[in-house]
């Protein structure tokens, strides 16, 4: 496989990193783009030092930037030409219990996990269906499929960001891009370290980072599920009627 | 989100105690300072993979910082072998991407589920001991935060840098580390396997082997009477020959004598047997091995550790100065097999002079000895008194790393630059091990 060219929106996450050492233990040319300008530089030469083709890196707020296409245009050039595959990782958990109260917090979360990523992955989508190739796996969450009292602020922003992906899969079906909303469940990594003593459904980064590219080579299915786990779970909890659901503390 | 959060899930390899630790996961080096020097009042730890066995690692109702996070390479010069990374990344990690280009760990322990930081905060030896020295021997430079806000780069030779090797993450938090790799010609090692029969025999063969880069032995810890010492001696060098991949999956049978203790049932011990006898009538067996199995036999079976339920189990590991080392072997091996207590085999291995230097590392010119004992609550206890008897005798001591249960005049006796190591320790660093064996 010839090496591709690879574009991280919020590069610095734990799921992440685990996905760009994937690519760079093959060779591929990675563009990461974060906030943290130092932590860039420590992901940069980690992973050149692992096989990285090319590393480049863009400091950049992802939530606030006006233009997203025209910034867009300068990664796909600066990574020299083709968008192969765009993830678009990035998001905060916030505070359910907090942010209820505190509205301008409970906004700005909203406002990092859906519009600003629902407009980056506009931007990826005119890409790639003008190049008529190229994947976007934007990262969602199990937590979009049902409105729960203890995450839905977060739940009710990836449910957004999954059918907005969903649309835009829609619209390239008739092309050779993809686009995939992927509906992950909990995974072991710092956004999650306070959650007290992991159970069996905790996921390790390096086995769902091996699973996303193998979905960027090959994309299957629209907004699946990772791990696959989820998918009948969430089924079961979709099903639960109200007066049932409303008695669990979920 | 970098803060301490309640974990009940950090326990030591050996499972004996179970308490809860306020955790921080940090992913960047920028982090530390303020995890090591906020006003809580709280005292904390780095620790790694949680390989060691006792309370070295554990800092019981305080807080630990997990430094797994932190494993990055920042420096791997190809051509002269010299690596700088972040402290947390695992031995396994690094086999993966220095094996392919012809260079190995310098020296390394019997997993490699251990992280860089770890394996210098206890300067681990292994099977090449007694030609390369521990694993602080090839450290060149360290980075190392302190509580007082201060982010040193600290170079070998230097006081805080040999307090530091060895010293059980008390001096401070290492955040990366440059390390002179070696040149490996192949993924394989070529291993010959030789029967003996006392503890005089292996001595002897160990003196003959010491051209052979990596020796180790197992020995029969049931055996009494005439059959004492008896074991399996093993002599290994690198092979040449470019070879750099892996085997193929599912390629040869592990022998009983790579199993824990829990995976020796009398069936086992069966084929242990006849495995000896027939070296025995062979004389000597060589095969070619890939370095995992050869290094790493137990890290086939993941969490074997757990096998032991839920009492958990100890290691007792000690080394023993070459003069007396013949006698009291044997005496830890009546011991030992006179109680019916203990694994089945145990590790010995002649270590050579070379010293890293760290005020607090347990290597020593002499033979070591590791095995592996179930907590059965006072009854264990008794006999590893019995067992420190011999060693102090001896003018032996034990390894921290391994341990869960040593007296304080035992350790003192062990490493008297211990008080001098004591001016090294950051305030803010506490562990249990310290805590039991420092106080007077
Ligand atoms: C199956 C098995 C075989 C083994 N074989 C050998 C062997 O052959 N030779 C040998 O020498 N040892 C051996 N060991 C012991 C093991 O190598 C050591 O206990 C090693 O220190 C474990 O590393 P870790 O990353 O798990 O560290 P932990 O167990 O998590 O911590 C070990 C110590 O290092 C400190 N530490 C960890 N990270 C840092 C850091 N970044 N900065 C400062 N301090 C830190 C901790 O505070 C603690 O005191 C073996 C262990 C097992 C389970």
């Amino acid at each position: 496989m010839s090496a591709k060219t690879v574009i991280i929106l919020g590069a610095l996450s734990g799921i992440a990193e685990a996905t760009a050492r994937v690519h760079a233990a093959r060779g591929d040319r990675l563009v990461l783009v974060a906030r943290h300008p130092e932590r860039l530089a420590v992901l940069q030469t980690d992973l050149v030092a692992r096989g990285a083709s090319r590393c480049e890196t863009i400091v950049l707020d992802l939530a606030s930037e006006p233009a997203p296409d025209r910034r867009l245009a300068e990664m796909i050039g600066q990574a020299g030409g083709n968008l192969d595959v765009a993830y678009v990782f990035y998001g905060v958990l916030g505070d359910q219990h907090a942010d209820e109260r505190d509205l301008a917090a409970a906004r700005s979360a909203m406002q990092v996990n859906f519009l600003s990523a629902a407009v980056w992955c506009l931007a990826v989508a005119n890409v790639i269906e003008s190049q008529n190739s190229g994947v976007l796996i934007a990262i969602s969450s199990v937590a979009g499929d049902r409105g729960r009292q203890s995450n839905y602020i977060y739940g009710a922003a990836k449910a957004g960001l999954t059918t907005l992906v969903e649309g835009i899969a829609h619209r390239l079906a008739k092309g050779k891009a993809r686009a995939l909303a992927i509906r992950m469940g909990f995974v072991d990594t710092p956004m999650t370290a306070h959650v007290e003593k992991k159970g069996a459904l905790w996921s390790k980064p390096d086995g769902i980072a091996q699973k996303l590219v193998a979905l960027a080579d090959r994309p299957r299915g629209v907004k699946p599920y990772l791990p696959w786990i989820w998918r009948p779970i969430m089924s079961i909890i979709r099903f639960v009627p109200p007066a049932i659901f409303h008695r669990t503390k979920l | 989100m970098t803060g301490y959060w309640t974990r009940l899930d950090y326990n030591s390899w050996g499972r004996t105690i179970s308490v809860p630790h306020e955790v921080a996961s940090p992913r960047f080096p920028d982090e530390i300072a303020g995890l090591l020097s906020d006003n809580s009042g709280h005292t904390t730890l780095p620790v790694g993979l949680r390989r060691s066995y006792g309370d070295s690692n554990l800092n019981p109702n305080e807080r630990l910082i997990d430094m797994t996070g932190l494993d990055r390479l920042i420096e791997f010069d190809r051509s002269t072998g010299i690596l700088r990374c972040e402290a947390g990344i695992s031995l396994h990690q690094l086999n993966q991407i220095l094996v392919p280009s012809g260079w190995f760990m310098p020296t390394t322990p019997g997993t490699r589920f251990v992280t860089l930081g770890g394996a210098i905060a206890n300067d681990v030896h292994g099977k090449n001991h007694h030609s390369a020295g521990s694993i602080g021997c090839a450290v060149r430079a360290l980075t190392l935060a302190r509580s007082d806000g201060t982010l040193q780069p600290i170079r070998s030779g230097d006081p805080l840098f040999l307090a530091t090797l060895g010293g059980m993450g008390l001096t401070g938090v290492i955040v990366d580390a440059e390390i002179q790799l070696s040149r490996i010609g192949s993924a394989w090692l070529e291993n010959e396997r030789i029967a003996f029969s006392s503890v005089g025999d292996f001595f002897k063969l160990a003196h003959e082997s010491t051209a052979f880069e990596h020796t180790v032995a197992w020995i029969d810890c049931a055996a009494q009477g005439p059959k004492l010492g008896r074991g399996v001696f093993q002599r290994a060098n690198w092979c040449n020959d470019g070879e750099y991949a892996a085997p193929k999956k599912g390629a040869e049978p592990s022998l009983p004598l790579d199993f824990p203790q829990w995976a020796l049932n009398r069936h086992s011990i069966r084929v242990f047997n006849n495995f000896y006898n027939w070296m025995q009538t062979r004389g000597s067996a060589v095969r070619r091995e890939h370095y995992q199995p050869f290094f790493y036999p137990l890290d086939s079976l993941r969490n074997w550790n757990r096998m032991y339920g839920a009492a958990g189990f100890y290691q007792y590991q000690c080394v023993i100065p070459t003069e007396a080392a013949k006698e009291a072997v044997t005496r830890l091996l009546q011991t030992i097999s006179a109680s019916g207590q203990g694994s089945f085999l145990a590790v010995l291995k002649t270590l050579g002079g070379k010293s890293s230097g760290g005020m607090l590392s347990f290597p020593m010119e002499g033979a070591t000895m590791a095995l592996d004992f179930a907590n059965r609550g006072a009854k264990t206890l008794h006999l590893m008194a019995q067992l420190d008897v011999i060693v102090a005798q001896a003018d032996g001591r034990l390894y921290p790393a391994k341990d869960g249960r040593m007296p304080a005049r035992m350790f003192r006796a062990g490493y008297p630059l211990w008080r001098e190591f004591a001016t090294f320790k950051d305030p803010k660093i506490q562990s249990s091990f310290w805590e039991r064996v420092s106080k007077s």
